[in-house]
């Protein structure tokens, strides 16, 4: 029994950490007083270009970089046609999307038709380095240790990215001067804070760290390519709604995207808990997939209701967001 | 001798507009100087090219001698140019400290030092700012914030200060402690420009003045060989009268009377607190008021706009409470807001003059058709009466000068004959000529027996054109005071809450003899002032 509990929390990892890479990005890219909601096309990107040049060169370095470095260009496109040239921004991120996952089918089904056909990720030497690093001592903790400390190198890695950029917003001066051009960029101006600069670098690296994020997706999916099926599966939307859920905290969006986990993982986990506890929770075989699929959307759907609703002051939402600046407006 | 900063020959130009046309200007090093202009004289643009905001399109700065070239807010810090804007550049959600850091260029290290506090402690224990450095600014009062900003640009080292209407959102009390630190600068051996159009506080705080109009260099002259009304003329271009008329007019019983009223603000606080107050046919009814002390939610409220928490609202002994806006339109209460952004309320900017002339009134027209002919004509007569400037009926709003705009929203307000006109900031930003056409357009309807309730920024001028002024602090009535018998003081206290004049001496203000609110328990004297 303990055992279907602590696969269950060990999943809830497993599948979601894409959703913190997602959400990281994006508030880096909100702090900056911008919206992209191209997150889903993002990662797309990311996830397929860091897939196969990672398979190619057999090193999974190499994957995360070239993920980085695909979306990250994604980011550059997103900063130069709503920073310099002040395209609106919800219309820029929703072409990004679109663009993004025909680009992942596109190149999905161009490989797959080629004569050296889509690469498979069994036994080869990206599935070797994406397997389960075990921290010493930490990992031999009962059910802690198999749920937070025996995972791949990109979980660990996800959190690592959210707590230091929690740090730097916080605690460095480049951190003060983000958040300043997101709440009020006419201020940050007015003192000399260089605001196209400090857009187009944290909309790139925010970019950059989604991709990672999609690649991460790729691997945990098997690394199969159907043609019918984009492997980012809705979560840059998700992503979204989590910025929203996290109160524009990297801290706190580590437990959102735990919470939404949460969620998610019923689908895949509901039958193991029914029968492990047939009296509580055998009414959850009862519920049909479909629901189970479409969970994770009707909580995002409830989050953004209770997050509109309730309206308080101790929302962190940069007040410039979405709108373009421009010094010489009056 | 070595100026401080010297223009010469500034020109920007907005598309075919000349923003400033060939301006020179010289400050001298340990002066303040006062930059005089009508709205749209080109003051602030002029400034912001000192700023880094513009840049001059020709013409060359000197800064202590030397030719420089300013092409952003970053070059003129470093030339020791600190700007205060009209509209505060603070960032609401940081704390005092945290918005000086943004700027400060000591930091070498990518961490945020802890010592920082202490530096702009000690600079302004210096000029004597009383401020606290941990504060969020949008905790902060109006006054705060701009002691905030000036102690911002002397953290970062600036000789050269220049504070643009620093005096518009301030009270009499405050902006007495606002010229104290500025003659503490001086002493200090900073130089000061101050963009200003009130005569009044030229004369008290400038040694020199320099005058633009249209964009153009007037002159500059030696404060104390002026007077009030030599610099008018420089300004205007021609002579002009300064007097602000109050019709006396016989007035009728109570129009509109408000009891107890309630409202909160969009945050749910409560902004009008237990309100009392009461406006005669005929009467003018000025409201004076630090800037968000609940004028906006109470115009909004008795327009039917917002839902009130508590209290009458009672329009010829009907009471209007919960009835829908257009229905209080046809009982003849009108409203013009001008809000900060002037364009905010009441107009569509995007829209003609005529489509704005029919937002008010298409539920007059008959039909599912919309009258854009006899729209087209009201539109015609409200620019005839009104002298607006505007190319055609068919010209956006927004295309429209400030003053323009302001003048057809409130000839749309007139238009269709109200027996209570409330307005708020007619004449916000608006020159000279301009306002006193509209404080006459407002005479006009009084002679007819209108209630009016003025909303106003000056308060010289409510003392001049009002019958009464009724003063709020934080929502609560402070006292209604005949205007020939109270002082500028007076009024500046009530404002900031140190004085009350309601309930003093037996006497309730704000509640009429002849009130038509039956079952009246409370004093029922009306307030003639002190």
């Amino acid at each position: 029994m303990l055992d279907v509990i602590t696969l269950f929390l060990f999943s809830i990892i497993v599948y979601n950490i894409p959703l913190l890479y997602g959400t990281t990005g994006e508030i880096m890219i909100e702090k900056s007083g911008s919206l992209n909601l191209g997150v889903e096309g993002t990662m797309a990107i990311g996830a397929v270009a860091g897939y196969l040049i990672g398979m190619r060169s057999g090193s999974l370095l190499v994957a995360c970089l070239v993920s980085f470095a695909a979306s990250g260009l994604v980011g550059l496109l997103f900063a130069f046609l709503t920073v310099t040239l002040q395209a609106n921004q919800n219309v820029t991120g929703l072409t990004i999307t679109t663009f993004g996952v025909a680009f992942y089918y596109f190149i999905g089904n161009a490989v797959s038709n080629s004569e050296s056909k889509w690469p498979a990720l069994g036994d080869s030497p990206l599935d070797k380095q994406f397997s389960p690093i075990e921290i010493p001592l930490l990992s031999k903790i009962p059910v802690i240790g198999k749920v937070l400390f025996s995972h791949t190198i990109l979980i660990y890695l996800g959190v690592i990215i959210a707590i230091l950029m929690w740090l730097y917003f916080k605690k460095t001066v480049p951190g003060l001067k983000l958040r300043a051009i997101g709440e009020n960029p006419g201020a940050a101006d007015s003192l000399g804070v260089n605001i196209t600069l400090y857009k187009y670098i944290h909309i790139i690296i925010g970019s950059g760290i989604m991709g990672i994020g999609g690649l991460y997706m790729a691997l945990n999916m098997g690394g199969t390519f159907e043609g019918s099926n984009c492997w980012i599966n809705g979560y840059g939307w998700i992503s979204i709604a989590l910025v929203i859920f996290a109160n524009w905290s990297p801290a706190k969006a580590i437990l959102g995207t735990f919470v939404f986990g949460f969620f998610n993982t019923l689908r895949v986990q509901n039958a193991p808990l029914a029968s492990a506890f047939p009296k509580t929770l055998g009414w959850l075989t009862k519920i049909p997939a479909q629901f189970f699929s479409a969970l994770p959307f009707i909580i995002t759907l409830i989050v953004l209701l209770i997050s509109s609703v309730r309206k308080n002051n101790n929302s962190c939402e940069p007040s410039a967001i979405g709108r373009n600046y421009y010094r010489e407006d009056r | 001798m070595e100026y401080a900063i010297e223009l010469k020959g500034i020109s920007k130009q907005f598309g075919p507009l000349f923003a400033n046309k060939n301006v020179s200007l010289q400050l001298k090093k340990g002066e303040i100087l006062a930059l005089l202009g009508e709205n749209g004289s080109g003051k602030t643009t002029l400034m912001n090219m000192l700023s880094g905001i513009y840049m001059p399109d020709s013409g060359s700065i000197f800064i202590d001698g030397k030719k420089v070239s300013i092409s952003s807010p970053e070059d003129s810090a470093k030339l020791g140019i600190g700007m205060v804007h009209q509209h505060f550049k603070l960032v609401e959600r940081f704390t005092a400290l945290d918005n000086i850091r943004i700027g400060l260029r000591d930091n070498k290290s990518l961490l945020l030092k802890k010592d920082t506090k202490d530096v702009v402690m000690k600079m302004a224990e210096k000029f004597g700012f009383d401020i606290d450095p941990d504060k969020l600014v949008s905790n902060m009062s109006v006054s705060e914030k701009q002691t905030l900003e000036i102690l911002k640009v002397l953290c970062y080292g600036a000789k050269i200060i220049i504070l643009d209407e620093p005096t518009a959102v301030l009270t009499v009390q405050e902006i007495d402690k606002l010229f104290k630190v500025l003659r503490k600068m001086k002493e200090e051996g900073h130089s000061i420009i101050i963009i200003t159009h009130k005569l009044n506080e030229v004369m008290d705080i400038s040694d020199r003045v320099t005058v633009l109009r249209h964009g153009e260099y007037i002159g500059t002259v030696v404060t104390s060989e002026s007077t009030e009304k030599s610099l008018t003329e420089l300004m205007v271009g021609r002579k002009i009268d300064l007097d602000i008329k109050c019709v006396p007019i016989e007035k009728t019983k109570p129009l509109l009377e408000i009891r107890g009223l309630t409202v909160k603000n969009d945050e749910g606080a409560i902004a009008v607190d237990h309100l009392d107050f009461y406006i005669r046919g005929g009467e003018m009814l000025g409201v004076a008021g630090i800037a968000g002390s609940g004028q906006k939610e109470l115009c909004e409220a008795i327009a039917g706009l917002r839902p009130i928490v508590d209290g009458k609202i009672i329009h010829k002994g009907d009471n209007i409470v919960g009835l829908p806006p257009a229905k209080i339109l046809e009982k003849g209460i009108s409203m013009s807001f001008i809000p900060e952004d002037r364009l905010g309320m009441g107009l569509a900017p995007s829209l003609s003059i005529t489509d704005n002339m029919i937002l008010k009134n298409y539920g007059e027209h008959k039909g599912p058709f919309i009258d854009r002919k006899l729209a087209r004509e009201e539109a015609k007569k409200v620019i005839e009466r009104f002298k607006v400037v505007t190319p055609s009926t068919e010209t956006p709003v927004r295309k429209l000068s400030g003053g323009n705009v302001q003048k057809v929203l409130l000839g749309r307000e007139i238009k269709s004959g109200p027996n209570v006109l409330i307005t708020a900031y007619p004449v916000r930003g608006l020159d000279i000529n301009s306002s006193y056409m509209i404080y006459d357009i407002l005479n006009e309807q009084k002679k007819k027996d209108v209630g009016i309730l003025f909303i106003g920024e000056d308060i010289d001028v409510m003392m001049a054109l009002c019958d009464k002024i009724m003063v709020i602090c934080h929502g609560r009535l402070m006292g209604v005071v005949n205007s020939n018998h109270t002082t500028k003081e007076e009024i500046g206290l009530m404002m900031t809450g140190a004085l009350d004049l309601v309930d003093r001496g037996g006497k309730t203000a704000g509640i009429a003899k002849d009130s038509e609110i039956a079952g009246n328990d409370k004093n029922e004297t009306e307030d003639t002032g002190l």
